[in-house]
């Protein structure tokens, strides 16, 4: 599938996002007064800033309050749905914080749950596609929220938790790595059940001579040598060094730690770019078949 | 709400014969030039004369098959939207924009409704949808539902345009819920097939497979000839007549 950077920012971005507000919900003592505040505005700032780009995606951007209409049938309006709610509810509990000092915990609660929801639905407009096999899995929704909830703990303040998270979401990569490799031919769509054509099918011409939205948009390739090296980048960067640097004893001043947890952050966001842009580029539909691609990785 | 109909009254779709495709691309054409001009944005071309790219609601692949025994064939393959029972184009669609009728099972855009994400494009295993880069919402096949239905058209129109355009009958339109109509009739005799079955999509449309070829295969080969063997074969063991006379008269010479 073709990485549209737009999506990869998004889905990126607002997961952090949404996963900070889940950790402000939960929390006990959550922050207040002008920490409060500046807590709520980056998660603000990320998950809208998420949500912002995914919007820029859309080619009639005029339709796209229609998009609130279809949540009993369609994931990605239920993501509509989600978003808004956990917006508006942890936006009024923010506001007790901030302004009032007033901690009100249930809506917390029900802030933080909707915030995991908007990830989780998210997740679930790749998990639900059966024509892309990679996608079409129980490790996608697990990935997402896992590197929702990593980047969040680590934006709240929790070390501890985010580096354990970190590798949990490590091990949920490689999981879905795995998977995916074989997702293809489990699902079991080769170029013959395609075309219902005897043994020996190969693309002899294509429709046309140029591109076409179909292969722009569905039938994106990837070197395996650099798709080899892209993941172990990832992995590192994603993983397993942030969580070395948020778990190491280092006794170190406020101010350093700090640094560090920083550090931590960009190189995390950095991996799940580089994770997230995979995700799509590595991402074989099945329609690739009809023009010839993805045929090393069909059921013999 | 774009979930789809439980059963519908009819199927109307499309019964594609791969045996007589000649791969002409005048339904590709037909379907261009109808679609273009009435119902809906017009389909797009971007920089026609140049890397020519643009909007198609139906292509025509050309795949060679290779068979464990005789000759390679080459195989037209148009593709088009199949008009699914269980079309997951329909149920993704956050707009609701994305819809199958229950009146004819037809699975058609609402394009004041589309918001361009292409999520359906995404959702749909075969390519039947693309998103016209001019209009930036998504285009399918409508099965012409503003000529089948036209009473303004002849009745011999009333029919897809790819339908009544193709000059080798390689395409017919009917009721595929009807088990006396032709089209079901013809897919009962020619074991019609469903494409990517797998993919639990329920297609309406369906393709007849390529008949055996009798006279035109090759003898049986051993797989050392060489590549032009086929054209050197004897036609004949023992020449007879005329010339199977002259050619022992000469050979006594």
């Amino acid at each position: 599938m073709h990485p549209a950077p737009s999506v990869i920012i998004f889905s990126t971005l607002s997961g952090a996002g949404f996963g900070l507000l889940f950790f402000l919900g939960l929390d006990p003592d959550p922050p207040r007064g002008w920490v409060g505040f500046t807590f709520f505005a980056i998660a603000y700032a990320l998950a809208c800033g998420g949500l912002f780009s995914a919007f820029f995606h859309l080619k009639n951007k005029k339709n796209a309050w229609k998009s609130y209409s279809q949540w009993r049938t369609s994931w990605l309006s239920r993501e509509a749905w989600a978003a808004v709610l956990a917006l508006v509810v942890m936006g009024v509990f923010a506001a007790g914080l901030v302004f009032r000092d007033t901690h009100f915990a249930p809506l917390g609660w029900v802030g933080a749950l909707l915030s995991l929801a908007t990830v989780f639905t998210t997740s679930m407009i790749y998990a639900q596609l059966r024509a892309v096999p990679r996608w079409n899995q129980a490790a996608t929704p697990a990935m997402f929220l896992a590197y929702a909830l990593a980047g969040g703990a680590l934006l709240s303040g929790r070390e501890t938790w985010s580096g354990w998270l970190f590798l949990l979401a490590g091990a949920i990569t490689l999981w879905h790595w795995w998977k995916g490799d074989r997702r293809f031919a489990e699902v079991g769509t080769t170029i013959r059940s395609a075309t219902r054509l005897n043994s020996g099918v190969t693309l002899f011409e294509a429709p046309h001579t140029g591109d076409n939205y179909l292969t722009r948009e569905m039938v994106f390739r990837i070197a395996r040598k650099h798709a080899v090296k892209l993941r172990v980048i990832g992995l590192l960067a994603a993983s397993l060094v942030p969580a070395i640097l948020v778990l190491a004893p280092f006794d170190l001043g406020f101010a350093a730690k700090h640094a560090l947890a920083g550090l931590a952050l960009l190189i995390h966001l950095g991996g799940v770019f580089v994770t997230r842009w995979l995700f799509f580029a590595e991402a074989e539909h099945v329609v690739g078949l009809y023009y010839g691609a993805h045929l090393d990785r069909q059921a013999a | 709400m774009t979930a789809l109909p439980a059963s519908t009254n009819k199927k109307l779709g499309l019964v594609i014969d791969l045996d007589t495709c000649v791969g002409c691309h005048a339904c590709v054409t037909a379907c261009k030039g109808w679609n273009t001009q009435n119902y809906g944005a017009p389909l797009s071309d971007q920089d026609p004369y140049g890397d020519a790219s643009g909007t198609f609601l139906n292509r025509i692949h050309s795949y060679q098959v290779e068979p464990d025994q005789g000759l390679a064939q080459t195989i037209h393959f148009p593709k088009s939207c199949l008009h699914c029972d269980d079309a997951p184009c329909v149920t993704v669609c956050p707009t609701g924009a994305s819809y199958k009728r229950e009146e004819d099972g037809i699975v058609l855009v609402n394009e004041d409704a589309c918001m361009g994400c292409g999520l359906c494009a995404w959702a749909c295993p075969y390519g039947a949808r693309e998103v016209d880069e001019a209009a930036g919402i998504m285009k399918k096949c409508t099965l012409c539902v503003d000529r089948i239905y036209n009473e303004n058209l002849p009745e011999e129109d009333r029919v897809p345009a790819c339908v009544r355009t193709c000059p080798a009958g390689a395409r017919h339109f009917g009721d595929l819920a009807d088990p006396d109509s032709d089209v079901s009739r013809l897919v009962q005799a020619r074991g019609g097939v469903d494409l990517m079955p797998e993919q639990e999509t329920k297609p309406v449309n369906k393709y007849l497979p390529p008949r055996e070829k009798d006279t035109l295969q090759a003898p049986e080969m051993s797989g050392e000839e060489d590549v032009l063997a086929p054209f050197l074969a004897p036609v004949a063991e023992e020449p007879k007549g005329f010339l199977g006379w002259l050619d022992r008269t000469l050979e006594k010479l």
